[in-house]
């Protein structure tokens, strides 16, 4: 699940997507492009959800949450009775893991740092929700220091994420 | 000529071109070589069916004059301005270095200065006809040598003016008497501007009420009629005058480009244009001298291919001179490189006033029309070797959006549908190419100052005209549903490339349209229709956002049912028998509307919380400990 509203000025988030793309394990979903009216078909999204072993969010960090579109595809899609509750077992054993993209570099991410918090802290709801709904949670992928990153610098970043799919995909049966 | 003596020579004419013009084709030479081909074949010099070869030159001479007026049609007076770099500076820079080489040449040979520079001017020019038709044959005509070609033979054209006025005041300061008309030279001076203003301000002023009285009445031929009308007339006052016809039929078509007619206008003279400038070509065949050929051979070609290496040599650095690249330098000296069909007016001009020797004047004509025939073959050779040169080096340079400028997206029918899809395209800094038939609408919107295009878009040479080639997108929305139907249709297929954009009147037209190769379709009705529901939702008591949420899910659900009912074949028995249709479709939406699981049970489940509450005070408790998912 893609979540960007402006992938087409984004360079980051999509230089990683390119790199993904021809892998035919990867179904790539970007929510901005199939809901930009925030009209979300949730029999279709729950649908896809049951479709997949892994489930991976990539988005860029906006005030130290995703962004809304994501949120909201939480909010109508992962609902009680589907994606937990009682007896409810759709996403049960599943993989859930999260690729951040942030602005600010990694020194400030910690605490003491400028933005007080690792980036795991803030993407604690997201890990709890993995934990409610009884899937596996992955640490996240994560890039800082957003607006810097080109040239070289991005390529490398390109393959680590590559690297860090085929972790996650070898970690799933078959 | 007799009635029968004049289908003889059409069926030999046509039938020379058909024969000739596919051969050189195929074989690579291009339609221009095979017309002038056919022309040697059947002329004088060789089979000699082709009858009285002048007369039919001065017919095919129109042809030239339409071309002129078909490229100021196209030539708006701002890209005429944005060009006056090419047209004044490369044109200027042109004429001057090849006649200065040509003169210089001349008095090395023997001739006097005046007879020297006389002959540098004739040679200097190129042959419109020639250059253009092979820029459009190559689909170079807005590339850069394209634009440069199109500047200098600008240029040329309008130099023919001064020069008819100064050569024979050469004359007559080399004591041999004054020949132009009778009139004094002033008041020549005074007719000729006269004749300029009457065009300019005649087909501003007149021309249009008359068009569009002619439009009204509906009927093409007439509007055909019409347009040749004008192009005769401005050319016969230009003759009156001593004015070049094709220079006034380009300033008239440039007057009609800024109207809403320029496209109907340019596709009804189109054909006229192309069958009278091959029998032009055709002509300069037959009026090949080829005794003069035969029996002077090496003078006539020794002249011919020495001019055409000054005429090259002269450009190219001129053209490098003026920062072009060397492979398009080289591109537009050797384009250019030929003689023009003013050769031989001028040559026949200046004959009584005895300027070039009796000799030489015999030897010119002769030598453009070699070159003519050389050039074709000129510019295929440095084609070649250009290609082979920088084969795998570089792609097509992307074309100049200035001088036709295009646009990326075609409405069709700009009336109260197409308007609102119109305005949010160009809100967003697109052009747009807009064709409407309404004549009241075009009105309207050009006193907005949008360039609005009259004609009826399922015609395939309007579309064409109207920019169908390059565009991306054609929006479909005009006001009548066969209409718009036959239009998907042309366009589709005619233009596979076009994403096509259709309004539709009914579900029953939404297939058909899909059917008919749209890419997509939206209902006239639909989303107004919706909304209104939705505020009405609202009105009703419903929160803003709960109303819209439903109206979502709603359309969600039409959207699958439309795909659903889809027929396999759009001439599936029963769905299209008009009658029923509409209310069958009706009745069956109805029906699906009861049954319909999602649309309506859908909304209610949007952020629902009963689930969850209940399982809570029903103590059965949430999965982990502690934090609850969702909090009211």
């Amino acid at each position: 699940m893609v979540a960007h509203p402006r992938l087409d000025r984004s360079g980051v988030n999509a230089a990683l997507l390119k790199g993904l793309t021809g892998d035919g394990r990867v179904e790539i979903h970007d929510l901005y492009e199939a809901y930009p009216d925030y009209q979300i078909d949730v029999a279709a999204e729950q649908a896809r959800l049951s479709r997949f072993r892994v489930i991976g969010l990539q988005f860029p960090l906006f005030w130290y949450a995703m962004p809304s579109l994501l949120k909201e595809w939480f909010d109508l899609v992962w609902l009680h009775g589907f994606a937990y509750g009682h007896g409810a077992s759709a996403l049960v054993g599943k993989h859930l893991f999260c690729a951040v993209s942030t602005g600010g570099d990694a020194g400030s991410y910690r605490a003491g740092g400028q933005n007080g918090h690792t980036i795991e802290e803030f993407l604690r709801p997201i890990e709890r929700t993995a934990a409610l709904c009884r899937m596996q949670w992955a640490a996240p992928h994560v890039l800082h220091d957003a607006p810097r990153m080109r040239g070289d610098r991005l390529s490398v970043a390109a393959l680590s994420y590559g690297e860090y799919l085929r972790e996650r995909l070898s970690g799933v049966s078959e | 000529m007799s009635s029968s003596e004049i289908l003889a020579r059409t069926f030999v004419y046509l039938l020379a071109a058909v024969i000739a013009v596919p051969i050189a084709k195929r074989v690579g030479l291009g339609a221009v070589l095979g017309y002038i081909l056919a022309g040697a074949l059947i002329g004088p010099g060789a089979m000699s069916v082709t009858g009285d070869v002048e007369a039919v030159g001065h017919v095919a001479e129109f042809g030239i004059v339409i071309l002129l007026f078909i490229i100021g049609l196209e030539v708006r007076p701002q890209v005429l301005w944005r060009m006056r770099a090419l047209i004044f500076g490369l044109g200027a820079a042109q004429m001057g270095a090849v006649s200065l080489l040509i003169t210089l040449a001349g008095i090395a040979l023997g001739l006097s200065l005046v007879a020297a520079w006389t002959m540098s001017m004739i040679l200097a020019m190129s042959s419109t006809a020639l250059v253009m038709s092979s820029l459009e044959e190559r689909g170079q005509r807005s590339s850069v040598v394209g634009r440069a070609s199109f500047g200098i033979l600008l240029f040329q054209d309008m130099s023919v003016i001064p020069l008819f006025l100064v050569v024979p005041l050469l004359s007559t300061a080399a004591g041999m008497g004054p020949q132009v008309g009778g009139d004094p030279g002033w008041l020549h001076g005074i007719e000729i501007v006269g004749a300029l203003a009457a065009v300019v301000v005649g087909t501003g002023i007149a021309v249009r009420p008359l068009f569009r009285f002619i439009a009204a009445s509906g009927s093409r031929e007439l509007f055909t009629a019409a347009a040749l009308l004008l192009v005769v007339g401005v050319a016969a006052l230009m003759t009156l005058v001593g004015l070049s016809p094709a220079l006034g039929a380009f300033i008239a078509g440039m007057v009609l480009g800024g109207t809403e007619f320029r496209q109907e206008i340019e596709s009804d003279i189109e054909p006229f244009r192309g069958l009278l400038l091959g029998l032009f070509f055709i002509t300069v065949g037959a009026g090949l001298d080829l005794h003069l050929l035969r029996y002077e051979a090496l003078a006539v070609l020794s002249l011919a291919i020495g001019f055409m290496v000054a005429k090259t040599g002269a450009m190219f650095v001129v053209s490098r001179a003026f920062r072009f690249a060397r492979l398009e330098a080289v591109t537009l000296a050797v384009a250019l490189a030929q003689g023009g069909e003013f050769a031989f007016v001028f040559v026949s001009f200046v004959k009584p006033l005895a300027i070039l020797p009796e000799h030489l004047s015999r030897l010119l004509p002769a030598a453009v029309a070699v070159s003519m025939l050389l050039s074709p073959l000129a510019t295929l050779l440095c084609e070649r070797i250009i290609r082979y040169r920088t084969a795998a080096r570089t792609g097509p340079r992307p074309e100049d959006p200035d001088f036709s400028e295009r646009s990326d997206v075609i409405v069709a029918g700009f009336g109260r549908f197409g308007q609102i899809a119109g305005r949010l395209l160009q809100a967003n800094g697109h052009r747009l190419s807009i064709m409407d038939t309404s004549l009241r609408q075009i009105e309207v919107v050009r006193s907005f100052d949008q360039m609005v295009n009259f004609g009826d878009a399922t015609r395939l040479d309007l579309l064409r005209a109207a920019g169908a080639d390059s565009a991306k997108v054609l929006i479909v929305a005009i006001d009548d549903p066969a209409q718009g139907l036959k239009l998907v249709e042309t366009a589709r297929a005619a233009f596979p490339h076009l994403a096509i954009l259709a309004r539709a009147f009914d579900r029953r037209h939404a297939y058909q349209l899909l059917a008919a190769g749209a890419d997509h379709v939206e209902s006239e009705t639909y989303e107004s229709s919706l909304l209104l529901g939705r505020e009405s939702l609202q009105r009703l008591g419903y929160r803003a956002h709960r109303a819209h949420r439903a109206a979502a899910l709603f359309r969600m659900h039409d959207r699958s049912l439309f795909e659903r009912h889809r027929p396999g074949k759009p001439d599936e028995a029963g769905f299209f028998k008009a009658s029923q249709a509409t209310v069958a479709s009706l009745a069956q939406l109805l029906t699906d509307d009861l049954e319909r699981e999602r649309s309506q049970r859908g909304s209610d489940e949007d952020w629902n919380t009963t689930g969850l509450y209940t399982e809570l005070i029903a103590g059965k408790g949430a999965d982990p400990p502690g934090e609850v998912a969702r909090t009211g």
